[in-house]
């Protein structure tokens, strides 16, 4: 019992300064490869200021989604790029200078093996994406996304292919290759990038010590999608079928080397309905299931398969709310992960487990609202939550792996044009995370404040 | 500080005095109520990059665009339900704003809602006096359409030579005809006419698609274009043939009339 005790909390601990250097790195990635969803390139094309397309950028509108939806296409018979001037070329470059403050409660210093706050404060940049979308032709659309943050090996943060009103209905939409998960509420399109608040934890949440080789609902994905929309896109339905890789290309599901051999399943579908007076309200429903490996099968000592996959599941449902120039996002999550993969234990040992091991799960949510004062200036605020159901390991503290965070910020635009986006872009953002400290083992709380030019060509 | 102070107060007055204006001017679709005051915020954000802040459409963007912007000053439309030289209704305008125009730059805003769109009428009736001026003219009555033979279509190719369509749209309905390379608009810019040939099942013309759209082109007569008005000169049953007629110059689109068509020409 003292040994399992001693084993247990060993494990903890170790779990917990995952965690910790988890959200970390988490954040700094996040920040460092923000991908930011918004085409200046398109602008050109069809000769729409941003504000056509996004509430503010890079938030889409109704009018934007259907886009979207579309293939990039207007469906004023001059979608294909036959139609466009032979120097056009659908490109768009994106960058953020900015300044920041990161600050990290109770962090442990070696020097002194004592917990202290850490503040760290500069000038900086964001990752740099580079980023090519449009037709092939009328009904094929496309989208390249290489990313790189300085020092960063590039990596694609999208590639596909899409081919559109199949079957000449809006309903029937193929796409092929790496592709954002069709959430209406999207990661990739919302107002704030410091390294707290700059992603949603819901749509990336795992708990601490957890395996699961998943990055959650907001990571690119590598598969095949249908889709379908009614004429307006305020009714929309996505089915893919996906690699069990979490996006990452080479059949690299864990490690390195081709492993995978699993897949996923994601499905969304949501339906807009107009209130008069107040705009278009929009409720959805999404759910992803899938499989991740618990150890490998190697060569030379290399992984050459992923063995003892063990299931996984996101689902919930979200709202997204208009009140004239107010809008207020809401979302509900409920995750699950299998007990082996909750533990972080090979599932071909299962003594490996603690007792009374248990599937983690939890419950989180979030709401986020935009003010839009008008098109060239946006306020936004969030509040975020995850809080844990049960804990994979019932030695573990009811709390660990907790958050709670919000985010305030504004972003104004003083160029938006059909050319180019400029926004001067302000955010606070604060995160606090249950029980996640190494020695003291209480909450330790992350800030960030960011003030940077965000910029789109 | 004395600048703003300085200013502050005739901005203010200006501001209060335009506000009732704004409001003033309404468009009315069904039970659906536009104000402009709640327009101008949406053309801000979807409008005023080919139109302009003026509306005189001259946007930022429309040096680069062909066909140019509508001029919403001089309140001359296209699409109409309403006699030529008149102005459109109320629905004519909301129609326009959710169809889209084929082959330009202007999209279909069906995603924007039922309001937003009414409340764009309303402003856009804003930008030119006659809004004030005059009323829309009467729509005009689209009679049922008679029963596609081949003798509407023959009557219709008569009728084609007879009034002379072809000078623009060429005989085969390319929009190829002798005269085509010197028409231009009304603000002297070129413009080409309508090509039939190209039209498959999900083409459209610049104001709709159906038959009923066709006929109401021929009597309405596209304003502020060479397409003009052949309501004093043809009858409701010429026109139907015609119709049918021209619907035969589509021949990669299914219709009644290319089927009977080729019943007749035995291909």
């Amino acid at each position: 019992m003292g040994e399992h005790r001693h084993y247990s909390q060993t494990r903890t601990i170790s779990r917990i300064a995952r965690s910790a250097v988890g959200l970390i790195l988490l954040g700094l990635i996040v920040l460092g490869s923000q991908p930011g969803y918004a085409i200046p390139a398109f602008a050109r094309k069809y000769g729409l200021p941003c504000s056509a397309c996004h509430i503010g950028w890079p938030i889409l509108n109704t009018f934007g989604q259907q886009f979207r939806d579309n293939g990039y296409q207007l469906g004023n018979d001059r979608d294909s790029p036959i139609y466009q001037d032979a120097s056009y070329w659908p490109i768009t470059f994106r960058v953020t200078p900015n300044w920041h403050v990161e600050s990290q409660s109770k962090v442990l210093i070696d020097q002194t093996n004592s917990e202290r706050t850490i503040t760290t404060t500069g000038f900086d940049l964001s990752g740099l994406d580079i980023w090519t979308a449009g037709t092939l032709y009328k009904n094929i659309s496309f989208s390249v996304l290489p990313s790189m943050a300085e020092g960063d090996a590039f990596h694609f943060e999208n590639a596909w292919v899409r081919f559109d009103n199949l079957f000449k209905t809006p309903w029937m939409n193929l796409k092929v290759g790496k592709f954002e998960l069709d959430m209406l509420l999207s990661q990739k399109r919302f107002l704030t990038l410091s390294n707290v608040g700059g992603f949603w934890y819901n749509y990336q949440f795992l708990p601490p010590g957890d395996s699961n080789g998943f990055g959650g609902i907001g990571d690119n994905q590598l598969g095949v999608e249908l889709s379908g929309h009614s004429k307006n896109s305020y009714a929309r339905y996505s089915i893919a079928l996906l690699s069990s890789v979490d996006g990452n290309p080479g059949l690299t599901s864990n490690g390195q080397g081709g492993t995978a051999r699993n897949y996923d399943v994601f499905a969304n579908v949501n339906e807009g309905f107009q209130v008069k007076g107040l705009g278009v309200q929009r409720v959805g429903l999404y759910g992803y299931v899938g499989q991740s490996p618990t150890y490998f099968l190697t060569s030379g000592g290399m992984p050459v398969q992923a063995q003892g996959a063990k299931s996984f599941s996101r689902v919930g449902a979200y709202g997204w709310w208009f009140f004239k120039d107010l809008d207020i996002e809401t979302l509900y999550m409920h995750g699950q992960d299998n007990a082996f993969l909750g533990n972080g234990v090979p599932a071909n040992d299962p003594a490996g487990l603690p007792a009374g091991a248990a599937g983690p799960s939890w419950n989180g949510g979030f709401v986020e609202a935009h003010y839009t004062v008008n098109p060239q200036l946006i306020f936004t605020g969030r509040y975020e939550l995850v809080h844990m159901s049960r804990q994979a390991n019932p030695t573990n503290p009811a709390n660990l792996g907790n958050v709670d965070s919000f985010t305030i910020g504004y972003r104004w635009y003083p160029i938006m044009l059909s050319r180019a986006g400029l926004a001067f872009h302000n955010e606070y953002s604060q995160a606090k995370t249950g029980n996640t400290s190494i020695l003291t083992m209480s909450d330790q709380t992350n800030r960030s404040v960011m003030i940077g030019f965000d910029f789109d060509y | 500080m004395k600048t703003i102070s300085k200013w502050s107060i005739p901005i203010l007055v200006f501001a209060t005095a335009l506000q009732p204006l704004l409001r003033a001017q309404e468009a009315k679709v069904g039970n659906l109520t536009g104000h402009a005051a709640d327009g101008k915020k949406l053309y801000r954000r979807y409008c005023v990059g080919c139109h302009g802040t003026l509306g005189d459409g001259n946007g930022e963007n429309a040096e680069w665009i062909d066909p140019k912007p509508r001029d919403f000053t001089v309140a001359t439309f296209k699409c109409r339900s309403t006699p030529t030289g008149t102005l459109p209704t109320d629905q004519d305008l909301y129609n326009s704003i959710g169809r889209g125009f084929y082959n330009s730059n202007m999209p279909h805003w069906d995603a924007l809602t039922d309001q937003n769109r009414i409340d764009l009428v309303a402003y856009i009736k804003t930008f030119s006096p006659r809004w004030k001026a005059e009323k829309p003219g009467d729509p005009i009555r689209v009679p049922t359409e008679p029963a596609v033979t081949t003798q509407s279509i023959s009557h219709g190719a008569e009728l084609f030579q007879k009034m002379e369509c072809w000078k623009c749209h060429g005989q085969q309905g390319r929009g190829d005809g002798p005269s085509a390379p010197t028409l231009t608009d009304s603000k002297d810019q070129p413009i080409r006419p309508y090509n039939f040939s190209d039209a498959t099942d999900d083409s459209r013309f610049k104001c709709g698609v159906t038959n009923s759209d066709l006929y109401r082109i021929f009597m309405t007569g596209v304003d502020g274009t060479p397409m003009p008005s052949f309501a004093d000169v043809i009858q409701p049953n010429d026109a139907w043939d015609l119709v049918h007629f021209l619907r035969t110059l589509q021949p990669k689109r299914h219709s009644k009339e290319n089927e009977i068509f080729h019943q007749k020409a035995g291909n």
